[in-house]
This record gives C-alpha cells, structure tokens and sequence, in this order.
C-alpha cells in the first residue's frame, strides 16, 4: 500500500518531500486563522495533514527503497547544508514522522464533534490555525538536521501547545494553571536545550548535526561538550516527560481539551523522546565517554522509577483522564528503559513501544473524547455502565485499554514481548521483574476502569444509547484495529523499528 | 480430511458456534441445537486429528508470525490430541446438561452463557494444539479472559468478587511469570517450538540455576494448574453455574493448565534436562504438598462444590506430580490423569448441579437420605468418587498406578506413601456423601423435599450417569490410550516384576 501511494504522487512533488510535508501546514495556519468559519478552517487542516501523510508516505518508501535505509538529505533553499539548512530524512525520522502525520490526519478528522463542543465557536478557526503549527512544529523536529532549526521548530510546537492546552479553559478553568505550569517548564527544558546547543556550537563551531557528530570525536573531553550534554539531555528530557521531570504533564492532559489530550499524549512526547534519541545516539554516540554512564545511571533508573511511581500514582486516580496521562508517564519509561539498553535490540524495542504507545494512548484518548462529549464527566463514576450504553466507542477503549496492559494479539504485547526478548540478551533480568511488575499495576489501574464500564449499573441513570458521533468513532476503530493489526501480524511496524535502530548503530554519523 | 484443515476445523469450529448462537440467540431450542450439532461437529474433527496421530501423520497448520519469531503455529501430538478430544468429548455431554440446568434453574443471559462457552472451547483446543510457546500463551489467556462473565455469571457482589479473583490470579501468574518464562526461554534456545526430547536442549549456557528459575517460573506462572500457593483461584470460581464448573473447572481450564506443564516437562524440558534440574524436587514436594493439604482442607468444607473444589487442587497435583518425576511412567500417570480425573470430576459436579437444581441444597449435611429420591445421581456421584479414589475397575486406578511406578523408577520413595495417603484422605472426604445419602442412618428423618416440582430436570440425571459409565468404560479401554501416548511420553522401562507378572496396560 505504501508503495501504490508514493508510485501515485508525483516526480515533482516527491522530490520536495520533505520540504513540502512542513510548508503546508505552515502555510495553511495563517489562513486558517482567518477563515470566517471554522467548519472551513477544519477542512483545511484535514487537507493539510493529509497532505504531510502523503509525503511521509513518500518519505518512507523513498528510505525503504535501498536495503539498510536510504538517507535523503535535502537542501533547504538551496543552500548547502554547512551554510544552510539540511533536512535529513533516514529510516528513524520517516518512522517518526509517518507516526506523527498519521496521528495528526486522524486526530484532525476526529476533532470537530469535540471543538464544537468545547472551544467557543469564534475561536475555532484560531484554534485550528494553532494545531496546524503545532502539527507543523513536531514535524519539522522530526525532519530537521540541524540542531538550532530542532530547537525553531520545537519552539513552535510547544507555544502552539499552550495556547492550545489553554484554550480547555472553557470546559475547565483548570486548564489555565495547568496551561501556565506547562510553559513554565516547558519553556525551561527548552532553554536549557538552546543552552547546551550553544556550548556544542562554542566547542566545533557548527549546527549541522552530522557535522556535529563528526567534529564532537575530537573534542569529547571538552568541558564545554561535557555541559552541552547534559543540558540538552536534561531539556529534551523536561520535554519527553522523564520522571521526574514530568510533572507538567498529568495536568495538562487532564484539562486541555479532548482534542488536544489526544493528539499531544500520541505524539509530542514521542517527537521529544525521538530528539532525545537522535542526540544520545546520532550526535554524541556511543564512543562518546560521558554516554555509557548516562545510559546506565540516569536514563535506566529514571525508566525504571517512571514504571513503578507513575503506575502506582495511576492506580490511585479517580479522573480517568489522570489515570491515562501517569500511565504515559510510565510508558515513557518502557522506552527510556529500551533505549537505555544501548544495543541495537534495545533501540528498537523502544522505538516500537513508541509507537505502539502511540495507537495505544491515541485510541484510548479518542474513546475518552467520546466520552466527554456525550456524558461530560471522565471520573471513575461517569464511567459505570457505559459499556452498555456506548458499546462501540467502549469496545475500541477495551481494545486500547488490553493493548497497554499487553495481552496477546496487540500492539501493547509484541513491543513488550520484544523489550523483555532484549533485557534478556542483555543479561538485565532484574529489569524484567520490573517490566512484569509494572505490567501487572497496569491490569489493576486498567482493569478497574473496564470493570467500571462494562461491569457496573451506571450511576446516571439518563445513560441510555448515547454512541459518541461517526467522526469520532471511524478514526477511533481505525487506531484500535491497528493495535490487533500490529498484534497479529505486526512485522511492518517492527521492521520500521529495526531499521531506525539499525540506522542508529551501523550509519552513526554518516 | 487433510491435516491443515482438520486443526482450522477444531479452531473455527468453535468460533463458528459462538457465532452461530448469537445470530439464533432469540430462539432457545434453536440456540442449544447450534451448540449441540456443533460440540458434534467438534468433537468429530478432534477424534480425525487423534486418528491422524495415531497413525503417524503430520498434521500441522502455520498461520504467519505476528513480528518475527514469533509464530502462529499449530502442531498435533498425542497429548495435546487427548486434551482435545477429552474436552470436546465432555462438552457434548455437559451442553445437554447445561440445557437441564439452564431452564431448570430458569437463569439469565444463557445466550452469553453458551457463547462464552464456545469461545472457551476455542481457546482449549488452541492450548491443545499448539505447536510453540506462544501461540500457547495466547491461546492461554483467550481462555482466561473468555471464561471470566461465565465465572461471574450470576453478576452478585459474590460472584463479581469471586471473578475478580479468578481474573486477578490467572492474569498475574500469567503475566508475571509464565510470560517471562516463555520470553526467557525463547532468549536461551532461540526459538520456542515445541520439540521432542526438549527445546532446552538447543539453549547454550543453560545453567542448573537458571533451569531452575525457568521450572519455577513455568510451574508457578500456569496458575490454572492451581499449584498452592496459587490455587485459591479454584475453590471462588464456584461461585459460577455448576455446568461452568463441571466443563470449565474439572475439565477444560484446570486442565489446560496441567496440560501446559505436561508439555513444557516433555517438549520444553525434556526427560533428560529436567532431571538435571535442581528445582524439580522442590516443585515435586510443592505438589506433594498440595495434594495432602488441599485433601485435608477439602475434609472440611460442608459446601459440596467447594469440597469438590479443593478435590480437585488435590487431583491436579497429581498430573504436576507426574510431570515432575521425570521418567516415562510419570508421564504416562500425569496424561491418564487428565482423561480419568476428568470424566470423574465432571460426574461429580454435574451431581451435584441436579442436586441443586432439584432441591436448593448446597451444603453435605442436608443431603442425607437424598438418595431414595435421587438413587440415580448418587449412584453415579459413588461410582465417580470410587474412581476419583482410584478403585479398580475404575479409569482412576490407571493414573495412580503409573504415577507410583514413574515414583519407582526415580527412586523417589516418599511418593507412594503420599498417594496412598492421598487415596485414604479421597475415601474420607467423598465417600460419605453418597453413602450417607443412600443408606441414612436409622432415626435421621425424611429429607428435604424438592424444591423445583418434579425433581432434577431428565437431562441433568441422564448426562452423568453417561460419564459414570465413562469412568468402567476408560478402565478397559486404557491400553490402546496408553498405546496413543507412548510417543509423546517415551517408553516406559519394563521392569523384571512387570514382564512376569504381565500387569503393565
């Protein structure tokens, strides 16, 4: 299927893939925002992220085309990359970016039965003007090969992202400390990521991050190196939610608005985690003296402390929407523990829990949104007997909910299966206690809310047939049947894995 | 019938009848008439893979891996060939049972009920014939979570917290231990097929300690082969309808449970590494364990389906037992269990169902003198705890016999004495019931009158006196049985006693 859509675009257009899968959406949020209508305005944002999926579409066959991974390099404006700016597309990024434009094509068809409903209507089209530079902001991180351009376009992602995380004040006033709590820190991982970009650029003196990766062999001991490390893993890790610097996160998933919840918990964090890996393994890797030990004493700790603190805190959640948002925490760790296995084998399975992860929280914060558009409420409490009234939206929550508990036959289940195969071969068993241990606090906190919804007599007796909207269920069984499709025969996404870590290890810099 | 499709049958069989049910469900008679024409249907492609294998045809089916090395793939072989024509067998006799029980008891939400069933069937012989580790997991969990509305069908608190219990521990053990042994494994020996003689044997630097930790691991994880600690699951999940715990927990779950530790003994361990393995005696002292005191707690239970409960952990253990002594006799014990326990096990709880049906008692102690107005059912509930007991000529005697020989033959002494002691305890904690009920003694009044009009509805009599019969019936049949396992379980050594005497099956 990949192959029939990228044989179905154009020459001219493939050629300028890269490019063109940020400049649409760039373009089309100024005039979105002053569309007069926003029905008009959501169209146009289905039109453009639909326009990036095909090229991350494209982006990937054009990788897949050679064996072990193409790497395309494309001049911004025709500068050379030393001058200008490089975009550079390799197996990871057109995995990220696949993911990232996917979510955003769904998350942008879904929204509109939940923005009518929760934004007021003058400011829909200014609300869709700041998804799509969001959606453009995490893009562009994830094609990017320059570290300032990263930081531009991570910028642009996150001030998009408090506005909108802001504009939840309408159902809940609550969004605006969480809002506000959110660009403090956000602001702060940010800088302290320009910062360490700033001593990188002081010590070989270029932004290039191939460059980059090539002249820091020579200055590894420079103590002005050694600082920029561990600024930018410290900023990128505010951004990916690392416990414990996640504590801007819980908040601000439990009072944006449906829509944001649910595009933000499938892909921002991923996109920052994607920058965090790129740095740790393409910019620096792992010769670099410092990476090993950070490897070892920060990332696989914090891991392991995100699994078992965030997954008791979300066994102790009333709002589901709390219980899902520390479960992500705690997800974050799964991928931090796989990355921090510094082989190939863990690479991979970190990245394929990214995105599993992805169709996972995606589905399930769909569901949610159904959820709050029919009944308001997303405690514990609103959530009995739903199971019965809404049994469509509630079976594809069922199916997130078992994916990220990781039963067989879903996508929760092979990345697990696949990280557990790989702290084996690396002799961690230990870690695999906590895998499992985790994966058990996650029946409890999951269990309990499917035992809510198909197991107890609804307390609000008006819960009759209320099914959320077609909108809204299409993208939502979409996400929850890729999460079977990826359990059953989920080699496509786990090939997309392999070759992103392989990238990671065999190209290293070049 | 081709091999492949003879597995796709079993498989798609059962789903076929879930969906079959649910179409009809508006129309009871036409609902039980799918369930019973396709219990059939199964039961006849299960007895064609048995033939299949008997005659040393391959029968196999592969359906693609789900990421790579992980395989769906379905392989028959004796043992998983008897698992499944045992359960597919018994749940044509308990459908009609259920159908008895079902109206007689006038319960709710029946289509659920027989659909829950069939899918659990599907997840049986989807343990039953798996070829690898993984799809044995799978189909392991199919089964947990598909019988979970039948455990908490009656849907009172009572039942809601037995199933939670149910869900929590099966999904535990097998979540946290079972998985890890089946990824664990799959790092060391680099695949996870099943292979005669033992996967384990392809692992490089497998150390006693970590074979060990894997033999834990693997006989703790398989929570449905109800090992104390782990058996509390059992005595809860009564609290489901008695044909739930007739089928389902005499037959189909518990004993894919044992099942699955038969198998990892023989195709995961194989004889010869199992041997080596330090841990086998302490998980063989756990069963022995398990057998006494599950024995000693089912003593005093006055509820019967708790009692038969617990005498079911006991039982279990026995095929845990067998498994873990390691030599072909054990094994051979171990298999025969699982038939015999389960037409006698069944027998009992389907009793003591149309006891329920008929009068509303539950508890030993009101049914004394029962018998003279239910001679058949107490009949058939004697005739199954003297096979349970393992009095010939009865199909329970087999199993202890080979156990005590495979006990023998390991040099394991103390084994004997605990199955000797296992039966005494079986004849004091069974054999009252019915002898009480049949012959009361002098001055113990009338009993209970019936609560439903007419007594126990005809199909809940008729279907255990049919697996009563089963249980003379396995007694003489047992040679060819055995005949079917040898390949699975190796030859058993013929000692100097055994070929003049001439006693071996």
């Amino acid at each position: 299927m990949i192959e029939l859509i990228s044989s179905m675009v154009p020459d001219a257009l493939a050629a300028h893939a890269p490019a063109l899968l940020i400049a649409i959406p760039m373009l089309m949020a100024p005039i979105a925002a002053f569309m007069p209508s926003g029905r008009i305005a959501w169209i146009l944002s289905i039109l453009a992220t639909g326009f990036s999926l095909v090229m991350a579409i494209v982006l990937v066959s054009q990788v897949q085309s050679i064996e072990g991974g193409a790497v395309i390099s494309y001049a911004m404006g025709g500068w050379r990359p030393d001058a200008g700016i490089e975009f550079r597309i390799d197996a990871l990024n057109s995995m990220i970016l696949l993911l990232v434009s996917t979510i955003g094509f769904l998350a942008a068809i879904f929204s509109w039965p939940t923005v009518l409903a929760e934004i007021r209507e003058a400011k829909t089209a200014m609300f869709y003007s700041a998804y799509l530079v969001c959606f453009t902001g995490l893009a562009g991180v994830a094609s990017t090969g320059d570290a300032f351009n990263l930081f531009v376009f991570l910028e642009i992602s996150s001030i998009a992202t408090y506005v909108l995380v802001a504009l939840g004040a309408s159902r809940d006033r609550r969004a605006l400390p969480a809002a506000g709590n959110y660009l403090l820190l956000g602001t702060i991982g940010a800088s302290f990521f320009v910062v360490g970009v700033g001593f990188l650029y002081a010590a070989t003196g270029t932004l290039n991050m191939a460059e980059l990766a090539i002249r820091l062999e020579a200055v590894q001991d420079n103590k002005a190196v050694l600082a920029g490390y561990a600024f930018i893993v410290v900023g990128l890790g505010i951004k990916a939610a690392m416990f414990p610097l996640h504590q801007w996160l819980p908040n601000a998933y439990a009072y944006s608005p449906s829509f944001v919840t649910m595009f933000l918990a499938a892909t921002a964090t991923k996109v920052a985690l994607y920058a965090l890996v790129r740095f740790l393994f393409t910019v620096f890797g792992l010769e670099f003296a410092f990476e090993g030990s950070t490897l070892i004493w920060i990332l696989m700790p914090m891991g392991i402390a995100a699994m078992i603190a965030c997954s008791f805190q979300a066994v102790f959640q009333t709002d589901v929407r709390r219980t899902l948002a520390y479960s992500s925490v705690a997800q974050v760790g799964y991928m931090l523990l796989g990355i921090s296995i510094g082989t190939a084998a863990g690479v991979s399975a970190g990245l394929f829990h990214l995105v599993n992860h992805a169709l996972i929280k995606g589905a399930l914060f769909m569901a949610l949104a159904g959820v709050v558009l029919t009944y308001q409420g997303t405690s514990l409490q609103d959530m009995r007997g739903l199971g019965r009234s809404s049994p469509w939206t509630m079976t594809a929550f069922a199916i997130g909910a078992v994916s990220l508990i990781g039963v067989p036959l879903t996508a929760g289940f092979q990345s697990k299966y696949v990280l557990v195969t790989a702290l084996f071969e690396h002799g961690w068993w230990w870690a695999v206690a906590v895998v499992m241990f985790s994966s058990l606090l996650a029946v409890v906190y999951m269990g309990r809310i499917l035992e809510a919804v198909f197991f107890r007599a609804p307390t609000n007796p008006n819960k009759r047939h209320k099914e959320a909207p077609l909108l809204i269920l299409i993208p939502l069984w979409i996400l929850a049947l890729a999460n079977i499709w990826v359990g059953v025969q989920g080699g496509f996404v786990a090939g997309l894995a392999d070759g992103a870590a392989a990238s990671l290890f065999i190209g290293g810099a070049s | 019938m081709s091999g492949e499709f003879a597995i796709a049958a079993a498989l798609i069989l059962p789903l076929l009848i879930a969906a079959g049910i649910w179409l009809v469900g508006r129309i009871p008679d036409l609902r039980e008439g799918v369930t019973l024409v396709g219990a059939g249907a199964l039961f006849f492609v299960a007895i064609t893979i048995a033939l299949r294998v008997s005659a040393g045809e391959a029968t196999e089916l592969s359906l693609g891996e789900a990421v790579p090395g992980l395989e769906f793939a379905f392989r028959a072989e004796p043992l998983g060939a008897l698992f499944a024509v045992v359960a597919s067998g018994l749940w044509i006799v308990n459908s009609f049972y259920s159908i008895g029980y079902m109206r007689g008891n006038r319960e709710r939400n029946q289509t659920r009920f027989y659909m829950c069933f069939a899918i659990a069937l599907f997840g049986a012989m989807g343990v039953a014939l798996s070829a690898n580790l993984f799809t044995l997991f799978v189909f392991y969990e199919i089964l947990t979570l598909s019988t979970y509305p039948l455990v908490a069908h009656k849907g009172d608190a009572n039942a809601q917290r037995g199933a939670r219990i149910y869900l929590m521990t099966l999904l535990g053990t097998s979540i946290g231990f079972l998985l890890v042994a089946v990824i664990w494994t799959g790092a060391l020996a680099g695949s996870l097929d099943f292979v005669p003689g033992g996967l384990l044997q392809q692992a490089e630097g497998l150390t006693p300690v970590v074979a060990s930790a894997l033999l834990i691991l693997f006989a703790f994880g398989v929570g449905k082969a109800a090992l104390m600690p782990f058996h509390f699951w059992l005595p809860n999940a009564m609290v489901a309808p008695t044909p739930v715990s007739a089928l389902l927990h005499a037959v189909a779950v518990v004993k894919a449970g044992v099942f699955t530790i038969l198998k990892v003994a023989i195709y995961v361990f194989g004889e010869e590494i199992l041997n080596a393995t330090a841990s086998r005696e302490f998980i063989l002292g756990v069963a022995c364990f398990t057998i006494v005191v599950a024995s000693l707690v089912a003593m005093t239970k006055d509820n019967l389906k708790a009692r038969l409960a617990y005498s079911t952990v006991a039982q279990l253990a026995y095929v845990t037992c067998g498994a873990m002594l390691a030599d072909p006799a054990g094994f051979m014990g171990g298999s025969l269990q699982i038939a015999a326990h389960a037409v006698g096990k069944i027998t009992l709880f389907m009793c003591a169902g149309a006891i329920y049906v008929a009068t509303g008692k539950q508890n030993i102690s009101e049914m004394r003198g029962l018998g003279k107005r239910m001679p058949l059912i107490f009949i058939a509930f004697l005739i199954a705890s003297l096979s349970i007991i393992g009095i010939p000529p009865l199909a329970g005697d087999w199993p202890k016999y080979e156990l005590m020989q495979g006990a023998a033959d390991a040099g394991l002494d103390y084994v004997p004495y605990i199955l000797i002691i296992s039966s005494l305890l079986n004849i004091a904690y069974l054999l009252p019931i019915p002898i009480l009920a049949l012959m009361p003694p002098p001055g113990s009044g009338e009993p209970a009158p019936y609560k439903r009009p007419g007594g126990a509805p005809m199909l809940t009599v008729a279907a255990p006196c049919f697996t009563a019969l089963l249980c003379f019936i396995m007694f003489f049949t047992v040679g060819p049985i055995s005949d079917f396992l040898e390949p699975a379980t190796g030859e058993r050594v013929p000692s100097a006693y055994m070929t003049t005497a001439g006693g071996q099956p």
